[in-house]
């Protein structure tokens, strides 16, 4: 079963457009990465800029709205994720304990979805509008 | 389960590999470290729910197990390594134990892992001793797991994996990374155990779905995991592509009432393209690394060229008849060859196919092969094709004979019947 890790940084939600990780925790952080790496279980991982670059697509009555960041009413924002496979929640957990995060830091755990744990219905409609097969 | 239990079990799952492989630095045996590494994680069992876990239970893990090897050497239990001189002090043993472990505990290394690995996956055992070793002591599967993965009762699985560890002790196989001309073998043991453990998950079709599942993300896993170990083999990237590649078709292989969809009939809007993307990627650094004309590189860029194509009739067939006439040349088998007589009837149709398939069966000859069920299953399909009707009833009709399993005989069945409707 696949897992991805969410990693929201303490304060990233209000951090500037070019803030970047020391360079003391982006090494121990790659040490970290390469133990994923090393034990089989690391599928992908990315780090992604703070919501000061970003902006955000809303929708609502039909009208669709892109407001820049940062979102004042955000309390906290991601910073990054990882896409494990492991054979249990407790493993995806278990790795995760022992990564180098700062004080205050969260980690959200999120199972990813199987396809064929959709129902029917949504699987037919998946299939019709796909463009793979004609 | 507890929720501390399931959390021990996890740990155990992430921690036992390089616990073992560092005990066995210390004890040059890897029963006698895998009894030891599991003494421990037993009493973690008992110590933890009361406790709590530890902030770093591969170091508690690793404590534990070096004073259970310290109380067996004080009970004569265990001969340390064998070059040990007889006659040695005790206390100086246990000393040099004791120190052995310290050092073995600061720094697990990645070779430890590796000795592990070349050890579990040995010549001198036979392969399914092999496989259950190394799911056992790399993947940290329990011997009810594997039994159930295999279909055998639990205790012959136990067995199977004592017999195993009792080879390597008599055959006193050292715990070391083999060099020069022998790594080249040892390696090709490895990648074999590790395509069998995923095969075994990808196309067995009795037997428990999620333990099978398991089987094949094992595979995967142990082929990434030896991709880091051993950065410069060509052949464990490309294993690691062959396996991506075949694992992104699974939500497509089986239809909704779990029956077999073959290549041509898969919905391809299933594909696991981020997978796909993962396996094109493996192979391109097995390229890189010059070995493109290798044979799992070849199995693999055949399976590049059906994941390319957008429908089935988009595939590319010429250099997929190139890549099978490369494979037959450094593996003439008559699987291959089969495959290859496939691939060559939809390159230059059916009559050009079925001497393909002849010059297979020829290969085949007399051997266990000659009665595999997919050689009447193809030439039926080839024939259907000619028109040649009654011929292609007979052949499907024999294959539905030779083989003993379900879904491929419902699959067989299901031609027939679409024949039989076309013809009479």
């Amino acid at each position: 079963m696949r897992f991805m890790m969410i990693l929201i940084p303490r304060g990233y939600e209000s951090a500037a457009p070019d803030a970047l990780p020391s360079a003391e925790a982006a090494a121990k952080m790659m040490d970290y990465n390469m133990s994923l790496q090393k034990a089989g279980v690391l599928l992908a991982l990315d780090g992604i800029l703070p919501p000061s670059a970003g902006a955000r697509i809303s929708y609502s009555d039909g009208k669709v709205t892109v407001t820049d960041g940062p979102f004042a009413e955000a309390k906290e924002a991601i910073g990054g994720y990882w896409i494990i496979q492991v054979r249990s929640r407790e493993e995806a957990i278990e790795w995760f304990r022992r990564a180098p995060m700062s004080n205050n830091d969260v980690v959200e755990v999120r199972q990813i979805f199987e396809m064929p744990e959709f129902p029917e219905d949504v699987q037919k409609a998946r299939k019709a509008s796909s463009t793979g097969t004609s | 389960m507890s929720d501390v239990a399931k959390t021990i079990e996890a740990l155990w799952k992430i921690e036992s590999t390089r616990l073992i492989a560092a005990i066995a630095r210390v004890t040059h045996d890897i029963g006698i470290a895998e009894e030891l590494a599991h003494d421990a994680l037993v009493t973690a069992l008992e110590v933890w729910p009361e406790e709590g876990i530890p902030d770093n239970p591969g170091a508690w893990l690793m404590k534990a197990a070096k004073r259970r090897a310290i109380d067996s050497l004080r009970r004569g239990r265990m001969l340390v390594q064998k070059h040990v001189e007889i006659g040695r002090e005790l206390e100086w043993q246990q000393q040099r134990l004791g120190d052995a472990f310290e050092h073995s505990l600061d720094q697990v290394i990645d070779d430890d892992v590796l000795r592990l690995i070349f050890t579990a996956c040995h010549p001198v055992l036979a392969v399914e001793g092999r496989i259950a070793l190394t799911l056992r002591l790399i993947g940290g599967l329990t011997t009810a797991e594997i039994a159930r993965a295999f279909l055998v009762p639990e205790k012959t699985l136990g067995q199977r994996i004592s017999r195993a560890k009792k080879t390597l002790s008599e055959a006193q196989v050292p715990f070391e990374t083999p060099s020069g001309d022998e790594l080249r073998c040892r390696v090709e043991s490895v990648l074999m155990v590790v395509y069998l453990i995923f095969n075994e998950g990808y196309t067995a079709t009795s037997g428990d779905e999620w333990m099978r599942a398991a089987l094949s993300e094992e595979g995967l896993r142990l082929g990434r995991m030896l991709g880091q170990l051993l950065p410069g083999e060509s052949e464990l990237h490309a294993l690691v592509a062959l396996m991506e590649l075949q694992a992104s078709r699974n939500a497509a292989r089986r239809g909704k009432n779990g029956e077999a969809v073959l290549l041509p009939d898969q919905d391809r809007s299933l594909w696991d393209y981020a997978q796909i993307q993962r396996g094109m990627t493996a192979l391109e650094q097995a390229q890189r690394l010059g070995g493109g004309a290798k044979p799992y590189a070849l199995q693999a860029a055949i399976a590049a060229c059906h994941m390319r194509a957008r429908t089935a009739e988009e595939t590319d067939w010429y250099r997929i008849v190139l890549l099978y006439d490369a494979l037959l040349q450094i593996n003439p088998s008559p699987i291959v060859a089969l495959n290859r007589a496939v691939a060559v009837g939809m390159l230059q149709g059916p009559a050009a196919g079925l001497d393909a398939l002849d010059a297979a069966a020829t290969l085949a000859g007399d051997s266990e092969l000659a009665g595999y069920h997919l050689f009447p299953s193809v030439r039926g399909d080839l024939l259907m094709k000619m028109g040649r009707l009654c011929e292609a009833r007979e052949e499907i009709q024999r294959a539905i004979a030779m083989t003993k399993n379900l879904r491929e005989q419902e699959l067989l069945a299901n031609r027939l019947k679409q024949l039989e409707k076309a013809a009479f």
